[in-house]
Formats: structure tokens, C-alpha cells, sequence
């Protein structure tokens, strides 16, 4: 492990960002199936195999092109980019809150491809699309905020390098974060806008209109958006490359416990509880690191 | 490489059934059969889907749901006909009001037979329809290539 870091290390930014753009996919698409198998076994069932994601984005590329409107693909090849971009800025140790802004901007593009269409369906799901992005987006400034109030820099190399443990000056922000993590990586009871489960309830919220090849970028945007997140989870443990690793995998699969576990939330209730459990956890961890320094 | 295969996801709809075929299509995703190993999905939005599993003996009521569903499907497409009111119309045939199959509407590649179709044979069914997926497939590549 070791040695990966300090071939890691000795790398340049741009060698970086391509190792990111091309082994995050395929990262991202063995955690999605890993995820499905595991989540069929909690539910007693067998599971498709775990390269299950990678065959349905190749079947998406084979089907039809069904193109609603002309704006509809170019939001969604936006949505890629820019997700896509903020991973690889991550990942070549650039500043923090830049990743975090663009990631943000991604998302936008993602509700926008959702209103540009017609149909109902898509527009709740954008419309809910929102109100998960103004629950988690306050917590997720918050990481970078307290990020800098412990190491003094938003450089990601600068914070991944940090010797001291991360977590434990942080812990109501890890926490915090946690828990939008699940809206993130679109978990019940969290998975207002577009959901893996379930279907029939408001047909596939966001993804409704998008068919073939789109719908797998849509895909794929959510494999570099999951690696980057556990991206974010292992700056918390930085000073131990090893345990660092084992928490975002740990983390992962705690999300899918979770997802096994709950119902759905209204979005009230969504928007509500993530508010309150990042002024809880979050906004006071801060305010008591502030009055430490 | 055959990702259709591997990948068939499927959407249900009901045209006018007793819902006896409705429920073991939904028995056929419960852990006892559990569809999903062979990368089934049951989805619900037929821009997503491969494979139209239909139910039921088809009426005028239901006619152009079904037409509208198919249509929005994109290709390679395929029909299972699931259970005996699908493929024939059943005790359900002389009715006024009934078509009497779904093949009076659609092309139907696959008909699984029984009242109620057992789960068994809809996965059988919906293993054959994946076949058919890929052959569609081929086809279709070729009729683009030859122009």
C-alpha cells in the first residue's frame, strides 16, 4: 500500500487526472455491482453478478436513440464533464472547494436535462432533484471548512498528507457527512429524485425521458460522482493510507445497509433532517473547533 | 458479446387480466425465483425497456395503451404474451368487448402459456425473449450495414 502511495506521489497532475478518468469507472462500476449483489443477499435473494453494471451500460449503447429534444443529450454530456472534471481536480490534489463548486454545477446541469423534457415524471423528479441538492449542499462546504480549519489549506494534496487524524477533530463533520453521503449516492431513504428500487412510483424520476446511450452516461456520471465521494471520505483518514481505504469501502457499505433498511422519506422530511443534522453535527463541531484554536 | 443477453430489462403491463398472471410475474422477482440474477430488471418506464411482458386479453380500453407503450420502446424490442388470455383470449374469447390476444395488436415473439403462467415458465419465456433480443439485434445491424 505503501508503495502505491509513493508511486502516487511521485506523479504529476496530469498523469493524475488520467488515472482518475480511466480507472474511476471501472472502480465505480464494480463498487454499483458489488452494491447490487450485496443488497440482494440482504434481501435473500441471489443477485446478478457483479459486473451486472458494466453489461447494462454496453446493452444502453447498443439500443436506439430516442431524442426528445436537442437539449436534452447536451445537458446530460455536461453532466458528465463536469463530474468528471471535479474528480479529476480532485484527485490531482487541486483546492477542494473547486471540486466541490463543480460538482455542484454538474448536479445543475443533471436538473436541468431532467426540466427540458416534457414529461411530468422527469419535472418531480428534477423539482426533487433540488430539494436533495439544498439539503446536502451546506454540509459538504461544511467538510472543506472544517478541511481548513484543522490542516490550514483547501489543497486536497495538501489535506490527503496531513499527518495528524482528521477525523478526530472532526467527527460531528464526518458524521454529518455521512449522512448526506446517503442522498448522494441516491439511497433510500434518501432516493427522492431517481431511484434504483422501487420503479413504479413515479416511473424513474429524473432519468424518465433518457433512453440508450444517455441514460448510461447518466450511469457512468454516477460511477466518477461515488469514487470521488469516497475520495472525500478518505481525507477524514488520511494519515493512514490503509485505514483510510478500509473506511470509504466500510462506508460504502454501511450506505447499503442503510438503503436495505429504510423506508422512503417524504422530501419534508428529507430536506428537515439533513438541515438539522448539519447544524448538529456540522455547523457546532466548528464552532467548537474555532473556540479551541 | 451478447450484452442484451445479459442485460433484458422488462416492462409489465396488465391489458384488462384477472391479475392471477400479474402476480407471478411479480412472484418471479421475489427471493424464491429471483429474477434479477440473470440481470433482469422490472422497470416501469418503457424508454428503459427491452422486453414488453403483456397480461391479460387485450380490449379496446387497452388497445392503444399498449400501442402508445410499444412505440415508445427503443429497438431492439421483443413481446412476451404471458399467460393463456394473452396468447388466445382464453374463456374470455367470445366476449364482445375483447380482442382476444396480444398478437391482434402487436407482433409477439414469445407466448407462454398457462392459467396462471407459472413462474417457472415466465422465466423460461423471458430466457427465450432474451434470444430473440439478440437475433433482433443482429438483424437489425445488418439491415443497417447492407443500407
Amino acid at each position: 500500500m505503501n508503495t502505491i502511495h509513493e508511486i502516487v506521489l511521485s506523479w504529476g497532475v496530469f498523469e493524475r487526472m488520467l488515472a482518475f478518468v480511466l480507472l474511476a469507472p471501472l472502480v465505480g462500476g464494480l463498487l454499483a455491482g458489488i452494491d447490487r449483489k450485496v443488497s440482494a443477499r440482504f434481501q435473500g435473494r441471489y443477485g446478478p453478478p457483479v459486473l451486472q453494471p458494466f453489461y447494462d451500460a454496453f446493452k444502453l449503447f447498443q439500443k436506439e436513440k430516442i431524442i426528445v429534444n436537442k437539449f436534452q443529450d447536451f445537458n446530460i454530456v455536461l453532466f458528465l464533464m463536469f463530474t468528471i472534471f471535479s474528480g479529476a481536480l480532485f484527485f490531482a490534489g487541486a483546492d477542494l472547494l473547486l471540486t466541490i463548486f463543480s460538482l455542484a454545477l454538474a448536479g445543475t446541469f443533471f436538473v436541468l436535462g431532467g426540466f427540458c423534457v416534457g414529461s411530468p415524471y422527469s419535472h418531480l423528479g428534477a423539482e426533487r432533484e433540488i430539494i436533495q441538492q439544498v439539503a446536502y449542499e451546506p454540509m459538504i462546504i461544511l467538510v472543506a471548512i472544517g478541511m481548513y480549519q484543522v490542516t490550514g489549506s483547501f489543497k486536497v494534496a495538501v489535506i490527503a498528507q496531513y499527518q495528524l487524524p482528521l477525523i478526530l477533530y472532526l467527527p460531528g463533520v464526518f458524521a454529518g457527512f455521512l449522512y448526506i453521503l446517503t442522498i448522494k449516492f441516491r439511497k433510500s431513504p434518501f432516493d427522492l429524485s431517481m431511484s434504483h428500487h422501487a420503479h413504479q412510483e413515479i416511473v424513474r424520476g429524473l432519468t424518465t425521458e433518457f433512453s440508450g446511450s444517455t441514460l448510461a452516461l447518466i450511469e457512468i456520471a454516477h460511477w466518477y460522482e461515488n469514487v470521488l465521494l469516497l475520495g472525500m471520505v478518505y481525507l477524514f483518514f488520511g494519515f493512514n493510507p490503509w485505514l483510510a481505504v478500509f473506511v470509504a469501502l466500510a462506508t460504502y457499505l454501511f450506505e447499503i445497509f442503510i438503503d436495505m433498511n429504510y423506508a422512503r422519506f417524504k422530501w419534508q422530511l428529507t430536506f428537515g433532517s439533513s438541515w438539522l443534522f448539519t447544524a448538529v453535527a456540522g455547523v457546532s463541531n466548528i464552532i467548537v473547533l474555532s473556540l479551541m484554536r | 458479446m451478447g450484452w442484451f443477453k445479459r442485460s433484458p430489462w422488462v416492462l409489465h403491463y396488465n391489458a384488462t387480466s384477472c391479475n392471477g398472471c400479474d402476480i407471478e410475474v411479480i412472484v418471479s422477482l421475489t427471493p424464491l425465483y429471483d429474477l434479477e440474477r440473470f440481470g433482469i430488471i422490472n422497470t416501469g418506464n418503457p424508454k428503459h425497456a427491452d422486453i414488453l411482458a403483456v397480461t391479460g386479453s387485450v380490449n379496446e380500453k387497452s388497445r392503444q395503451v399498449l400501442l402508445n407503450l410499444y412505440e415508445q420502446m427503443p429497438n431492439p424490442k421483443v413481446v412476451v404474451a404471458v399467460g393463456l388470455c394473452a396468447t388466445s383470449g382464453c374463456v374470455f374469447q367470445d366476449c364482445y368487448n375483447v380482442l382476444g390476444g396480444v398478437d391482434k395488436v402487436l407482433p409477439v415473439d414469445v407466448y407462454v402459456p398457462g392459467c396462471a403462467a407459472r413462474p417457472e415458465s415466465i422465466i423460461d419465456g423471458i430466457l427465450k425473449a432474451c434470444e430473440i433480443l439478440e437475433e433482433k439485434y443482429k438483424l437489425q445491424k445488418k439491415q443497417a450495414a447492407s443500407g
